[in-house]
């Protein structure tokens, strides 16, 4: 900060030398003119005309050093303010963006941080350039002759009385088309995401409507803005002309009354030119302070957020699982106004695996999401090894867990790089470990360039199912000490996904390990059940517990059995579980091999 | 991520290019009548900038210090000066008045053509296949839809209009040189060459750093927008700092790329002050020279003084113009290529009209492939009849999403044919077709708008009541009544709040609102609800299936207890239909599934 201050300063000692020499041509012009009535020589000529010259260079190259010095610093800024805006990005908790529209906050990290490096590189720029150029040449011209300067500048407080009229609106006006702009970007942005939708139920007229009355909306903003905002150049223009207008009058005056010589009222034109374009400069850069403040204003929004998760003053790396119990005390969680959990105590002894199954919308995502403090709870505490996450450094945290999220999200780097996420030197042993349980190993073979494939539009686009087994193959590969499955092997095929519980028995061994399935028989031989309705758990035990029980888990499984079985004649539930069990090994494999070649 | 940037953002633009100012023209077309007034006003601006100086000159040589001081009383003279100092008030006024007509009108004027703009771009994209979409990254068609067309938009504020009147300037103060004094004028021309030379060299160089700009504005953007999406990804994994660290890269890099820019264009401003002192210079020693010896008059030398300063103020502009330019004409070659994307799914010259479906639905050796190298449908042909319901089963990649797409039309097949009551899908009009099959998608895609707008989507033809009848059916009024504001819950960009489930719930009841009359196209849709919802919804289903023609694609076997027949998909061929119990006795692939299936269930996690 000091150092951008310091080079700044530096850069408007630049822009001050720059306009003292500036100065001088004018000076040299005057004794010209004045020499030129008076019948000058050639060689007094040639000496003149030598010396606007010579200036000119001396002052270019004042003028480029400071126009480079000043807007480096605006480049800088540029980057360290993009810099830290992504840096808080990622500091930033889901739930802050899932209230937010992606391309709104886009446009605040790209076109609203230009906005601002345009009010500091040019800006500042023409603001010193102007400011120092009115004063030197207003300086220059009272010691020169004050009355003729009284004269030509009275009209200049127009200006300063016309910009306070008009920048409050254009601000106004200019923050009301940028709001619009985020909405025609989110309109555009939803609609291509659910264009499937879109078309597999005619919409395309629907959605065109409605895009464009955000789109006229937008064109009614923007006509609104320029109404006030092209008032700006023409009055700039018309208030320095006035200058001169006034100094043709009484300059005139004074020459024919011989006060003064011609070559001293083109001198004074010649000022009045100068302090023009500053005059139209300032105009046109209250017009970029007034847009770069909006849009600084849009960031500084974004910037002040306070994550909603972040570490706490008290979280000590001492706190770090290292064993993986885990225990729910007393929780509640409430999002927005509803209370989507409610008093939920569950102990997960380190190594040991919890299921959890339940209707849809009965908070079972929200249970892992709570220990991986994705959100924090409304009131009880989740700890793991005895310690409250919350006071656990985030770091050590994420760490602990490989998390397979429900939506998984990969991102357009290689095969090998989305595996390796969370694993920062992951061998190809690992590798290729992490592809063989997930079952992706056949599927990466068969890409272009195996695990260098690129993801995504530059590479290959993976169906629902691959998506869930590279996110699969993602947590695995973090080696991680609690594994929590949130519903990963809904796009998966049957025997894909048989294949996959098969090997992921051996990982779970030895790893606390939580499983939200849809699928009883998915989760049916974990340690502790446990069964959600409605944010509050209504039942818990082992499987075969939980059917004695002959409540709603049992119906769960009941249902699921009966749709399984289908219409074949088996009355007796366990009956057909346990011969199936004793069936299936052999099976498994034969069948498996038979779908990828037959 | 680091490597991902977009061929289309690294179009290079000409600061000119006739092609794409012909195509700009067909928007500027209906509103030609105002762009020409505009016009008209812009060149009326330039000649009253034109004026100041000759009222400076008559001042100067009739009144203030004229050649016979003496023809003229003192009192006249300085009535005089007060006459010309008014002249010169009233060229400022009306240029006051003029300036801010067609800079308002000229804004106004661009504002229409962006809106026409946005939603020609907007339209044409409604008509794209989705293949279209599946190449291109939703962000990549915001820019063209937002920043491009913004970039347009100064082509005509700041652009081509300042551009002309920038000339015309130029132009007419080259001519008035040469009608006051055209040996002074052609000696003040001598730095033309060399300032042009200078100018076109700078604008060479600009192209190929702007270019580098773009490019790399272009990526960070992208990266930006995945980390943003991937954020508990990225926090879960404890990739914050190498994400940053890749981002970085790309800002760094990008800041590099800008301070070459930087360096021109600190040099462009004083190189052209030079050459205008040299001019200055030039009309000191000749013209002051023949003003001596009588051949000019001083008020004449003033006039030109001033002139050749106006002269290079819209020189000292071209850098930004130039740019400004430059990067619509970019723009514009990217809004064209996305307006010149063929419609591949087009609706024929002549579409048959749906008018009573009763839902035969037939492929006709099918062969379908997405990219033209691996076919997913290799032959398929099937017949189902009216009121059939028919169940796709097979593994992952056997083709069973691709029949839904077909069967919609969301691509075309490159062999055989698919129909409809007897009629080809291509000769039917796309909405019509559409109208009539109610889907269900694998992604229960939720918009911003509330819980209701989401089942009847924009058709305003839908009652409210049809809307809560439609989630009473499908068993989704449940969740919705709990909500605090029921079926007016706000529901936020891709349903954030909601359970997979419950947009899974909405989606079955945004296809029964919609009543397709025929066809009901469930696509693998009952995998993420669990088992309670699962058998309303197996409830809800039976329903539907009565009476209509249905398509069911389920990984799960036992979603499809209830349909008539069964087609099993092996790689993209039908290996086997029938029965369930049919196709069990058979023995064959099916049963492997099946049974597959049925051993899965208890072999546990």
């Amino acid at each position: 900060m000091l150092r951008h201050w310091l080079i700044l300063s530096f850069g408007l000692v630049l822009i001050i030398i720059a306009n003292l020499i500036i100065l001088v041509p004018a000076l040299i012009l005057q004794r010209a003119i004045d020499g030129i009535s008076h019948g000058a020589d050639a060689r007094a000529l040639t000496l003149y005309a030598l010396q606007i010259v010579g200036i000119a260079i001396v002052a270019g190259g004042f003028q480029f050093l400071s126009r480079f010095v000043v807007n480096s610093v605006a480049r800088r800024v540029e980057y360290e303010m993009r810099r830290d805006l992504f840096r808080h990005f990622q500091r930033m908790d889901v739930a802050y963006f899932q209230e937010r529209k992606i391309g709104d906050l886009v446009a605040r990290a790209t076109n609203d941080l230009s906005q601002v490096r345009q009010m500091l590189g040019p800006g500042i720029q023409n603001l010193a350039n102007s400011t120092v150029a009115i004063i030197v040449t207003g300086i220059a011209m009272v010691t020169i002759d004050p009355r003729l300067t009284l004269y030509s500048l009275t009209v200049m407080p127009l200006m300063s009385v016309f910009f306070v009229l008009v920048s409050g609106s254009i601000h106004r006006r200019y923050r009301l088309v940028q709001d619009q702009f985020g909405e025609v970007s989110a309109r555009a942005q939803e609609n291509f995401s659910g264009i499937r939708v879109v078309k597999a139920y005619a919409q395309e007229q629907a959605e065109l409507d409605g895009f464009n009355r955000i789109n006229a909306e937008y064109v009614r903003r923007a006509i609104s803005f320029a109404r006030v905002n092209s008032l700006l150049w023409p009055a700039m223009y018309f208030i320095s002309g006035l200058a001169v207008a006034v100094l043709l009058w009484r300059g005139g005056v004074d020459v024919i009354t011989g006060r003064i010589t011609l070559g001293r009222l083109v001198q004074f034109n010649t000022y009045l030119a100068a302090l023009a374009w500053p005059m139209i400069a300032l105009g046109w850069t209250v017009n970029l302070v007034q847009q770069g403040s909006a849009s600084l204003s849009r960031i500084t929004e974004v910037r002040e957020a306070i994550p909603a998760i972040a570490n706490a003053p008290e979280a000590s790396p001492d706190a770090a699982p290292t064993r993986g119990e885990i225990e729910f005390r007393h929780v509640s969680f409430s999002y927005g106004e509803r209370e989507t959990l409610h008093d939920i105590s569950i102990h997960v002894p380190a190594g040991s695996s919890l299921a959890i199954v339940g209707p849809t919308g009965a908070g079972k995502s929200t249970i892992v999401n709570l220990l991986a403090r994705v959100y924090d709870v409304t009131s009880g505490a989740v700890l793991i090894d005895g310690h409250d996450v919350r006071d656990i450094p985030l770091e050590e945290l994420r760490r602990a867990i490989g998390y397979v999220p429900q939506e998984n999200f990969l991102f357009s780097l290689s095969i090998r790089e989305n595996v390796g996420f969370g694993a920062s030197d992951l061998t190809e042993e690992e590798l290729a470990r992490a592809l063989d349980i997930s079952q992706l190993a056949n599927d990466v073979a068969d890409f272009p360039d195996d695990v260098a494939t690129m993801i995504g539009e530059r590479g290959v686009t993976l169906s629902g199912g691959q998506k869930q087994r590279a996110g699969i193959a993602r947590a695995i590969a973090k080696d991680p000490l609690i594994l929590i499955l949130d519903d990963s092997l809904s796009s998966v095929d049957t025997h894909t996904e048989a294949a996959i519980l098969k090997r992921l028995r051996g990982v779970m061994e030895g790893r606390t390990s939580i499983v939200i399935a849809h699928r009883i028989s998915t989760i049916k031989d974990l340690d502790q059940i446990v069964v959600l309705d409605e944010g509050r758990i209504v039942e818990r035990g082992s499987h075969l517990a939980l059917l004695a029980l002959g409540g709603l888990y049992a119906g769960m499984y009941r249902r699921q059995l009966l749709a399984e079985e289908m219409e074949e004649d088996e009355p007796d539930i366990e009956a057909s579980a346990r011969s199936s069990l004793e069936r299936d090994g052999a099976r498994l494999s034969d069948t498996g091999r038979e779908g990828e070649e037959g | 991520m680091a490597q991902s940037f977009f061929q289309d953002d690294e179009i290079l633009g000409k600061a000119y290019d006739a092609r794409l100012v012909r195509r700009i023209w067909e928007f500027v077309r209906p509103y030609k009548r105002q762009g020409s007034i505009t016009l008209l006003v812009a060149l009326l601006v330039v000649g009253d900038d034109l004026l100041a100086p000759f009222i400076t000159q008559l001042a100067i040589d009739r009144y203030i210090a004229p050649t016979h001081p003496s023809a003229m009383s003192v009192a006249d003279r300085m009535n005089g000066a007060l006459l010309m100092g008014g002249l010169y008030l009233l060229t400022l006024a009306v240029g006051f008045g003029l300036r801010y007509s067609q800079t308002f009108a000229l804004s106004v004027l661009g504002q229409r053509i962006m809106y026409d703009l946005r939603s020609s771009l907007f339209r044409h994209m409604q008509r794209l296949s989705l293949g279209f979409f599946d190449h291109n990254p939703v962000g990549r068609l915001m820019t063209r839809i937002t920043n491009d067309v913004d970039a347009i938009n100064d082509l005509f504020t700041s652009g081509s209009v300042a551009l002309l009147t920038d000339l015309l300037t130029l132009v007419g103060i080259i001519i008035i040189l040469f009608v006051e004094n055209w040996q002074l004028a052609l000696v003040v021309c001598l730095v033309i060459p060399p300032l042009a030379f200078a100018t076109s060299r700078f604008q060479r160089v600009m192209r190929e750093v702007f270019r580098a700009i773009r490019v790399r504005l272009a990526r960070i953007n992208a990266n930006v927008a995945e980390n943003i999406a991937g954020t508990q990804v990225v926090q879960l994994f404890n990739r914050e700092d190498r994400n940053f660290g890749y981002f970085d890269d790309l800002n760094h890099d990008y800041y590099r790329t800008t301070l070459r820019s930087l360096t021109l264009f600190a040099a462009f401003l004083p190189v052209v002050n030079l050459f205008a002192a040299v001019a200055t210079a030039l009309i000191v020693r000749v013209g002051g020279g023949q003003t001596v010896a009588g051949l000019l008059s001083l008020g004449a030398l003033v006039a030109f003084l001033q002139y050749t300063d106006r002269f290079f103020l819209p020189v000292r502009d071209l850098a930004d113009r130039y740019t400004t330019l430059q990067s619509a004409m970019a723009s514009s070659e990217r809004i064209f290529r996305v307006l010149d994307e063929p419609v591949t799914i087009a609706d024929p010259a002549n579409p048959i009209p749906l008018t009573s479906v009763r839902g035969a639905v037939e492929f006709r050796d099918v062969w379908f492939s997405y990219n033209r190298e691996e076919w997913v449908l290799k032959g398929v042909s099937f017949r189902i009849e009216p009121g059939e319901s028919v169940a796709f089963v097979g593994a992952t990649g056997a083709g069973k999403t691709s029949l839904i797409s077909l069967m919609s039309r969301f691509y075309d097949v490159q062999r055989g044919e698919v129909l409809l009551d007897g009629v080809n899908v291509r000769d039917v009009a796309q909405a019509d077709l559409r109208r009539h099959i109610g889907a269900v998608l694998q992604d229960p895609f939720i918009f911003a708008g509330t819980i209701a707008s989401n089942i009847r989507l924009g058709e305003s033809d839908i009652s409210d009541e049809r809307v809560r009848e439609a989630a009473r059916f499908v068993n989704a009024a449940g969740f919705i009544e709990q909500l605090p504001n029921g079926y007016d819950e706000v529901t936020r960009e891709r349903g954030a709040g909601l359970s997979v489930g419950q947009k899974q719930l909405l989606a079955f009841a945004r296809a029964i609102a919609f009543n397709p009359e025929v066809l009901l196209i469930l696509d693998e849709a009952t995998s993420s609800v669990d088992t309670a919802t699962e058998a309303l919804i197996q409830d809800a289903l039976e329903k539907l299936m009565r009476g209509r023609t249905s398509i069911i694609i389920a990984h799960r076997l036992s979603t499809i207890r209830h349909v008539d027949r069964i087609i099993v998909l092996h790689k993209g061929r039908i290996v086997e239909q029938g029965s369930h119990d049919d196709l069990l006795a058979r023995n064959g692939y099916y049963k492997r599934l099946y049974e597959l299936q049925y051993a899965e269930s208890v072999t546990g996690a």
